[in-house]
C-alpha cells in the first residue's frame, strides 16, 4: 500500500511541476486518439446509418462483420497493421510504420466498427415511420438525414464516448505499430507499460492518473449532455 | 368547374408477387375532400403514400397540378402537400419547434415562422403548450401539434391517414369538429383515409371504397352509403343484412323478390329470374312482438324470427334474428328494446319496408345459369 501512496504523491508532484515529458506524452495521446476518433466518426456514422436504413445483398454479412469488429482485439489489429505497413509489406512504401499515422490507422480500425455498430443500433431504434412523417411535411433527403441524426443524438454521443474510450485506453496496437518512440509515438498507455516495466511506479501512476482524468472529464461532459435530455422517470415508491 | 389538383393514372403497386394497389384512374379536384374507406390491409395507406409522393408506384403516373411527378420535381411537389398520420411522431423538441418544422424545412426565417405559425397554434388550442417538450403531450395534443405542423405552411393538399383512430372518443370528436371547421374555412383539398364510416361521412363529400387494392366504388357519400354497387361495398359501408333472392315477377318499376323464408316488393326494373342481393341496414329492420298486428305495414315484408342474441351498446341494442335460414341483424333503440322486454330466445316479427331495400344484381349469375 505504501508503494501506491508514495506513487500517488510523487505523481501529483510530477503533474504539478509541469514535467515536459509527461505533457508531451499526454498531448500526443490526445492528438492521435482524437484524430482516430474523428476519422472513425466520419467513416462509422454514414456506414452505420446505411446499414440501418438500406437493404442490400450482403447486408447481413456486413452487419455481422461490424458486430465482430466492435470487439476486435487491439493486438490482432496491431499485428495486421504492422504486417501491412512493414517495410517489406504491401504498404511498406508509405513508410508509415512507427509513426503517429500508423497509430491513427490502427486506432481507426479499432474504433470505427464501434461507432458504426452503435450508430446502426441507434438508428434502428428510431421509429421507422418517423422518416415518412418528416418527408410528409416537406423534408428533403438531406434534411431527413440531419433530422434523424438529431433525433438519435443521445445514442450517437454514446458512440463517440465508446469510440474515444476504446482507443485512448488501448495499448497493444499502439505499441506494435507505433514502437513507443520517445517524443514521437510514446503515448500514455505505452509509456505506462514502459515505466511499470522499469519499476518507476510513481511515473506510471502519474501517467495512469492523467489517463483516468482525461477519460473521466470527457465522459462526464458527454454524460452531462446526455442526462440533461433524458426523460425523467416517475418516482417509484 | 374546379381544376384537377391530383390525378392518378394506371397506378400499380406491387410487393413482390402480390398486388397491393391497382388504381386505373383517380382525380381529386381543387378544394375537394375525398374519403377513402376500406378494411385493414385494403391498401388505403399505400394509396395515400403514393398520392403524397412518399412512395413510388411500381408503374403508373401521379400528376399534381397537371405536372407529372418525377425524381427531379418530387421534392417541390411534395412540399405543396402535408401528411398527417395516425400516430403523430414528433421530434424530441418543443411543441413550437415541432409545429414549425415544415416552415423551417422550407427555409423560412424566424419572424416569418412566428407570423405564420402562431395563429395555427391558437386555432388548434395548443398555444399555451408551445414551450412544452413534445414528449410530454397527450395523444390529442400531439395530434393537434401534428395538424399545426401540417397546416402552418399552407399546403394545397392535406393527406390524412386515420388521424383520429388512436384517440379516445371525446378527444376524437372535438378534434374532428375542429378539423371540419378548419377544412371548410381554408378550402384546402384533403384526402382522408379511415376505417371509421362516420368520420368519412362527416368530412368527405365523395367517398372511395377500397378493398384488396382496388377501388370498388367511388361516388358521392350518399350513393356509396345508400346504394352500394356491390355486396363487398355493402359490407364495408355497414349494411349487415344481405339476403340472396330471385326476382319472381316484375311490373312497372316494381318487382317481387322471393328469398328463403319470405318475399318482398322492391322498386326497380328487373328481369324475372334475376338473382339479386337485398341490402337492408340493421336500423331499418323493426322488431315487434308477434301478437301485435301491424296496421301500417301492409306493404312491409314481415318475417317470423327468433332472437338469437342481444348485444347491448350505447344507443342501440343489436339483435341477431334467426328467420329460418336467414340471419338478420337489427338495431333497436335501447328504450324500445327495454319496453318490449326483448330477450334471447323470444319469438318476434321482423319487418322492413320496401323503400329500405337496396337491390344489387348478384354477380356470377350467368355462370350459375
Amino acid at each position: 500500500m505504501e508503494l501506491i501512496g508514495q506513487g500517488v504523491v510523487k505523481a501529483i508532484e510530477l503533474l504539478l511541476s509541469g514535467d515536459i515529458e509527461v505533457w508531451t506524452i499526454t498531448g500526443l495521446s490526445l492528438r492521435i486518439s482524437g484524430a482516430a476518433t474523428l476519422i472513425s466518426l466520419l467513416l462509422g456514422i454514414p456506414l452505420g446509418i446505411a446499414l440501418a436504413m438500406l437493404r442490400f445483398p450482403g447486408r447481413p454479412l456486413a452487419v455481422a462483420s461490424i458486430n465482430t469488429g466492435m470487439g476486435l482485439p487491439p493486438v490482432v489489429v496491431g499485428l495486421f497493421v504492422s504486417i501491412f505497413l512493414w517495410r517489406s509489406g504491401p504498404l511498406g512504401f508509405l513508410e508509415l510504420i512507427y509513426t503517429p499515422s500508423a497509430m491513427i490507422i490502427a486506432q481507426v480500425i479499432i474504433a470505427f466498427p464501434i461507432v458504426a455498430g452503435l450508430t446502426m443500433a441507434s438508428f434502428q431504434n428510431l421509429n421507422p415511420h418517423l422518416g415518412l412523417q418528416l418527408l410528409g411535411v416537406g423534408a428533403s433527403r438531406i434534411q431527413l438525414l440531419w433530422l434523424l441524426c438529431k433525433e438519435a443524438r443521445l445514442p450517437l454521443l454514446a458512440a463517440v464516448m465508446a469510440g474515444f474510450g476504446g482507443v485512448i485506453s488501448e495499448v497493444g496496437a499502439s505499441m506494435m505499430v507505433g514502437g513507443n518512440i520517445r517524443g514521437q509515438t510514446r503515448v500514455l498507455t505505452t509509456a505506462t507499460v514502459l515505466e511499470t516495466g522499469k519499476g518507476n511506479f510513481d511515473v506510471a501512476i502519474a501517467l495512469s492518473l492523467i489517463l483516468l482524468i482525461l477519460s473521466f472529464a470527457l465522459n462526464f461532459m458527454l454524460t452531462h449532455i446526455q442526462q440533461r435530455e433524458q426523460i425523467r422517470w416517475p418516482k417509484l415508491s | 368547374m374546379a381544376e384537377t389538383l391530383l390525378a392518378l393514372r394506371h397506378v400499380l403497386v406491387r410487393h413482390g408477387e402480390s398486388t397491393v394497389l391497382e388504381i386505373a384512374m383517380l382525380d381529386l379536384q381543387e378544394g375537394e375532400i375525398l374519403g377513402i374507406i376500406g378494411p385493414n390491409g385494403a391498401g388505403k395507406s399505400t394509396l395515400l403514400r403514393v398520392m403524397g409522393l412518399l412512395q413510388q408506384p411500381t408503374t403508373g403516373k401521379v400528376y399534381f397540378d397537371g405536372v407529372e411527378a418525377n425524381r427531379q420535381n418530387s421534392l417541390r411537389l411534395r412540399r405543396c402537400m402535408a401528411s398527417v398520420f395516425q400516430e403523430p411522431l414528433l421530434i424530441n423538441a418543443s411543441v413550437f419547434d415541432n409545429a414549425a418544422l415544415g416552415l423551417r424545412l422550407r427555409g423560412l426565417r424566424a419572424d416569418a415562422i412566428d407570423r405564420q405559425l402562431l395563429p395555427w397554434l391558437e386555432r388548434l388550442g395548443i398555444a399555451d403548450l408551445a414551450s412544452r417538450p413534445a414528449r410530454s403531450l397527450s395523444g390529442g395534443e400531439a395530434q393537434r401539434t401534428s395538424l399545426a405542423r401540417a397546416f402552418a405552411f399552407h399546403p394545397r393538399l392535406l393527406l390524412l391517414d386515420e388521424p383520429f383512430s388512436a384517440l379516445d372518443p371525446p378527444t376524437r370528436e372535438t378534434l374532428l369538429l375542429d378539423l371540419q371547421t378548419i377544412l371548410r374555412e381554408t378550402g384546402v383539398a384533403a384526402v382522408l383515409v379511415t376505417h371509421d364510416r362516420d368520420e368519412a361521412i362527416m368530412l368527405a363529400r365523395r367517398i372511395g371504397v377500397l378493398k384488396a387494392g382496388r377501388m370498388l366504388q367511388l361516388d358521392s357519400s350518399r350513393e356509396v352509403f345508400l346504394r352500394p354497387a356491390s355486396e363487398a361495398v355493402a359490407e364495408i359501408v355497414g349494411i349487415e343484412n344481405r339476403i340472396a333472392g330471385v326476382v319472381q315477377s316484375a311490373a312497372q318499376e316494381v318487382a317481387t323478390v322471393r328469398f328463403n323464408g319470405g318475399a318482398t316488393q322492391v322498386s326497380g326494373s328487373f328481369e324475372p329470374g334475376t338473382r339479386v342481393i337485398l341490402c337492408i341496414r340493421p336500423e331499418d329492420i323493426s322488431v315487434t312482438r308477434p301478437d301485435e298486428r301491424h296496421r301500417s305495414c301492409a306493404k312491409k315484408a314481415c318475417l317470423q324470427a327468433k332472437i338469437a342474441r342481444v348485444s347491448q351498446a350505447t344507443i342501440h341494442d343489436r339483435l341477431v334474428l334467426k328467420c329460418g335460414d336467414v340471419v338478420l341483424v337489427s338495431f333497436v333503440d335501447r328504450a324500445s328494446c327495454h319496453q318490449l322486454g326483448l330477450a334471447e330466445g323470444d319469438e318476434v316479427t321482423a319487418c322492413f319496408s320496401p323503400q329500405a331495400v337496396h337491390v344489387i344484381k348478384s354477380q356470377g349469375f350467368d355462370s350459375i345459369r
